[in-house]
């Protein structure tokens, strides 16, 4: 944050846990997720009543009738009805660019405390109706006279009944997001073998951080789910190394296990002042240092979808004057385990960060044992805007627990955009 | 002069009968357009540890606009970087769905001939990977500038490799070169790099390239090298010559078209075409040399000795004026011509480039004749060359099998083995051999001299 700002405080965070899709969610819509992410989080801080400065969450799949999800989501909450919200949306960035407009404005003054979060669910997806026949509808609104209506109603096509299923695609590209990461596998030329090895760390991260009580105080139990359902403690990379390729072709690195598989959840983060944190006696468990956003042309100048946050850090890193070996913890989101290796791999790389990033040096190498410590996307599970918040509270617990330190977390997000922030204890 | 039998076994159902029949199937060629691009396609940079050309060759193809690639070896990729060179990753041991348009190999680090593995370890998870009419490119050192018995065995093998790499990938179209560099000559390699990747050089195939060292000119007109610059051409009211005529004004020279009163006609036709000049006269004449200097008295920046005839016979029957107007026409009249123009009309970095043919270097029955004058076509620009001062150059093209009205008249089997007995397993065009001589006479080829490129799709005979 620039100087003369104030620091911004993680206090806490709360979640649900993740559930795979059409499961234990199927039901649950994004306001209830999203309501009791809040309500969990309201209740740990002893927020009942209270009006704070702001909510700010947002989902990635949203039902037209969603409109100011967050706001209404406020309204069921046990928080005072004159909290303001307002949701954002950035694909999977929507989490932690809600934590970093929340903070700018504790950091400018302008608020001193507030909530930021996501929630989204593809069970409980947002179908709309066939864009031919919501066309003829209108038209038919629009028409007074009995006999056009009639002859607008000919147009009728069974074809027409067949609803919009949102798809995971690019709008510009027709690629799925899997399809694209295959694409910056293959031109990285990621090994199969290391996304496998990188998602098996995921899950016995996760595991031993939920049996040693690590999220005890980050997750509450919701519809029966008290971990996070995709988690697999067995999870070993030479069972993973049995699953066939779902995205790049016959010969594609890319499986079902080492991909994040489509989830429901909501999480939230508690961000205040230093000062309104201490008038409450409520702990400090990091600070928020700094964020930047970038994106990438993934359509004319076919830079990877999910590349924009080797983009983004060096800006960032640079400001604060830190280099990429300054940190405690990496949290990198796990969208795909292609893709944190090929931002690893950008980041050690001469070429790229000469050609691409304009620096002399590439930034190196990261520690490898301080990536994802307590698991990451893959083995959570991936509710595409509730992911910021999960890595935010997980980090900056992480950082609490070990007194002092950086944090340093990287989320790739769909339209070829990356948010990256630094958390410091 | 079309080739039937190519277009027939490339037509659908005639294709999978001539692939159960083990037919040779040859690949229609691409090449160059104007406004083409050097290269459509990936390119994959590699090298040999050591190498000294890799940091040259990034900067070359940096500048071509070429897509590339490389390993994500060090110092490769360092290299690569400080050529400013955006090459994106291949790694063999993950290589997904990827092609490449050219493999391009720096040999120049292998000193022992343990270390030729090298080519195994480069080419084999990749040769498979090359698209069709790609390109396939080794650099090395000439053996004669190596500082060890060990190194320069090793640079020596280079070549058997080569030779059998374009015999493998002939039928696809695919092309393999060695291109030997002197020390500190890399910088005298970019028209060379260029033209071997480009569709310009369709039908040169196992050939080896000299390169020497040379300062190239400070900037280069890729689009228009030959802008401001005059060639003389004999030979050029049709055929070969004309294609040679054809592709140079298309790269900016005006163009000085030869050849003898009796194809007047065409010949001015020609150089209407092209905006040049017609000059018509018999080469063999004694004052041929004066006129044509005092035609170029402005100054001339390339000659193309394209003129040439055939009067075969086996030497049992061969007369002595038919042997010796041949010579005259094909070896004698270049010989005055040059050393009158070398006396001024060229200027100091004038280019000479002589059509030889495969059968001066092979030999060929019926053709003692052309062949001794072909034969000596190639010793001329072996000899001359050391001897030219400042930039000027001079070099050979060899010709194979090229469609052209010569050809057309051949009796069907003969022309047929023509076509099928090389790599490539077709016929070239008279704009392969054009496109070669273009090469050659590039402002920026001054590190090219003396050398003999055969254009003959990797032919069989003589190789």
């Amino acid at each position: 944050m620039s100087a003369g700002a104030r620091r911004v405080a993680i206090v806490g965070g709360n979640r649900i846990p993740f559930a795979r899709s059409d499961s234990a969610y199927a039901h649950a819509s994004n306001h209830d997720m999203l309501t009791v992410a809040l309500d969990g989080l309201i209740e740990r801080f002893h927020l009942e009543g209270e009006q704070l400065g702001e909510v700010v969450a947002g989902a990635v799949l949203k039902h037209s009738r969603d409109r100011d999800l967050t706001r209404e989501a406020v309204l069921s909450t046990r928080l005072a009805p004159e909290t303001p919200a307002y949701d954002v949306q950035q694909a999977c960035g929507t989490g932690l660019e809600a934590v970093v407009l929340l903070a700018n404005k504790i950091a400018l003054g302008q608020v001193d405390a507030g909530i930021a979060g996501g929630v989204d669910t593809t069970s409980d997806a947002p179908l709309a109706i066939n864009d031919d026949l919501r066309q003829l509808l209108l038209d038919l609104n629009r028409t007074k006279s009995t006999a056009a209506r009639l002859q607008l109603l000919a147009r009728l096509r069974p074809g027409q009944i067949v609803p919009d299923i949102p798809r995971n695609a690019e709008p510009r590209t027709g690629l799925s997001m899997g399809e694209h990461c295959a694409i910056m596998a293959e031109e990285w030329g990621i090994e199969r073998a290391a996304q496998d090895e990188l998602a098996a760390r995921s899950h016995q991260h996760m595991a031993d951080a939920y049996e040693r009580g690590f999220f005890d105080d980050l997750v509450n139990p919701y519809l029966g789910l008290e971990r996070d359902q995709n988690l697999r403690p067995d999870s070993t990379p030479e069972k993973l190394a049995k699953l066939k390729p779902v995205f790049g072709g016959e010969h594609g690195t890319m499986t079902a296990g080492n991909s994040t598989p489509l989830s429901d959840g909501a999480s939230t983060v508690l961000l205040a002042s230093e000062e309104w944190a201490r008038e409450r006696g409520l702990p400090v468990l990091a600070w928020l240092l700094d964020a930047q956003t970038a994106a990438v042309d993934h359509v004319h100048k076919r830079e990877g979808l999910l590349m924009a946050p080797a983009y983004a850090m060096p800006r960032m890193l640079d400001r604060i004057g830190l280099t990429l070996q300054d940190f405690d913890f990496y949290e990198i989101h796990e969208a795909f385990a292609a893709q944190v290796l090929c931002t690893l791999q950008a980041w050690e790389d001469p070429v790229f960060c000469k050609e691409r990033l304009g620096r002399t040096r590439p930034l190196g190498a990261i520690d490898r044992e301080r990536l994802n410590v307590n698991g990451g996307s893959l083995a959570a599970g991936h509710p595409f805007a509730a992911t910021g918040g999960r890595i935010v509270a997980t980090l900056a617990k992480a950082l609490h627990e070990r007194g002092s330190g950086r944090g340093l977390i990287s989320i790739c997000a769909a339209a070829g955009q990356g948010v990256v922030a630094v958390l410091e204890a | 002069m079309s080739d039937r039998y190519a277009q027939l076994v490339n037509a659908p159902l005639a294709s999978q009968i001539a692939r159960r029949l083990g037919l040779p199937r040859p690949v229609p060629l691409e090449r160059h357009q104007p406004g083409d691009p050097v290269i459509r396609g990936r390119v994959l940079l590699g090298g040999a540890p050591d190498g000294r050309l890799t940091g040259a060759l990034a900067a070359i193809l940096a500048a071509a606009h070429a897509e590339v690639a490389s390993s994500l070896q060090e110092p490769l990729r360092s290299t690569i970087a400080d050529a400013g060179l955006d090459a994106t990753v291949f790694n063999p041991d993950a290589p997904g769905e990827q092609r490449f348009k050219a493999l391009v190999l720096d040999a120049t680090g292998i000193a022992d001939s343990t270390q030729l593995v090298a080519l195994q370890g480069f080419f084999h998870p990749t040769v498979r990977r090359v698209e069709r009419c790609g390109r396939v490119i080794v650099l090395g050192t000439p053996p004669a500038d190596c500082s060890t018995v060990r190194e320069a065995t090793a640079q020596r093998a280079l070549e058997g490799f080569t030779r059998s790499l374009g015999k493998e990938l002939g039928g696809r179209g695919i092309t393999v070169q060695l291109v030997l560099v002197a020390p500190a000559a890399e910088r005298g390699l970019a028209s060379t790099l260029r033209f071997l990747l480009s569709p310009r050089s369709a039908y040169v195939s196992g050939q080896v390239i000299h390169v020497t060292a040379a300062e190239p000119p400070a900037t280069v007109d890729w689009e228009r090298p030959f802008a401001g610059r005059t060639a003389l051409v004999t030979g050029a009211a049709r055929g070969i010559g004309a294609a040679i005529a054809a592709t140079l004004a298309r790269d900016g020279a005006r163009i000085v078209g030869l050849d003898v009163p009796a194809l007047a006609g065409e010949l001015q036709a020609l150089a209407a075409r092209l905006g040049g000049e017609a000059l018509e006269l018999d080469i063999t004449a004694a004052d041929a040399p004066a006129t044509i200097a005092a035609h170029c008295a402005d100054g001339l920046d390339i000659v193309v000795h394209n003129a040439g005839v055939t009067r075969d016979r086996t030497l049992a029957k061969m007369p002595a004026e038919r042997w010796s107007e041949l010579l005259e026409i094909n070896l004698s009249s270049q010989e005055r011509i040059d050393d009158a123009l070398l006396d001024g009309a060229l200027r100091s970095d004038g280019r000479i480039v002589s059509v030889s043919s495969m059968s001066g270097i092979a030999g060929n029955a019926g053709q003692t004749n052309y062949a001794t004058s072909k034969a000596g076509v190639i010793g001329r620009a072996q000899a001359l060359a050391p001897q030219l001062q400042g930039g000027r150059t001079i070099n050979a093209v060899a010709p194979g099998f090229i469609e052209t009205q010569m050809t057309a008249k051949m009796p069907i089997t003969i022309r047929e083995a023509g076509r099928r007995m090389s790599s490539l397993a077709q016929g070239g065009l008279p704009v392969d051999v054009a496109e070669t001589i273009a090469w050659l006479a590039h402002p920026a080829s001054g590190a090219l001299n003396g050398n003999v490129v055969r254009v003959c799709g990797q032919n069989l005979l003589g190789a």
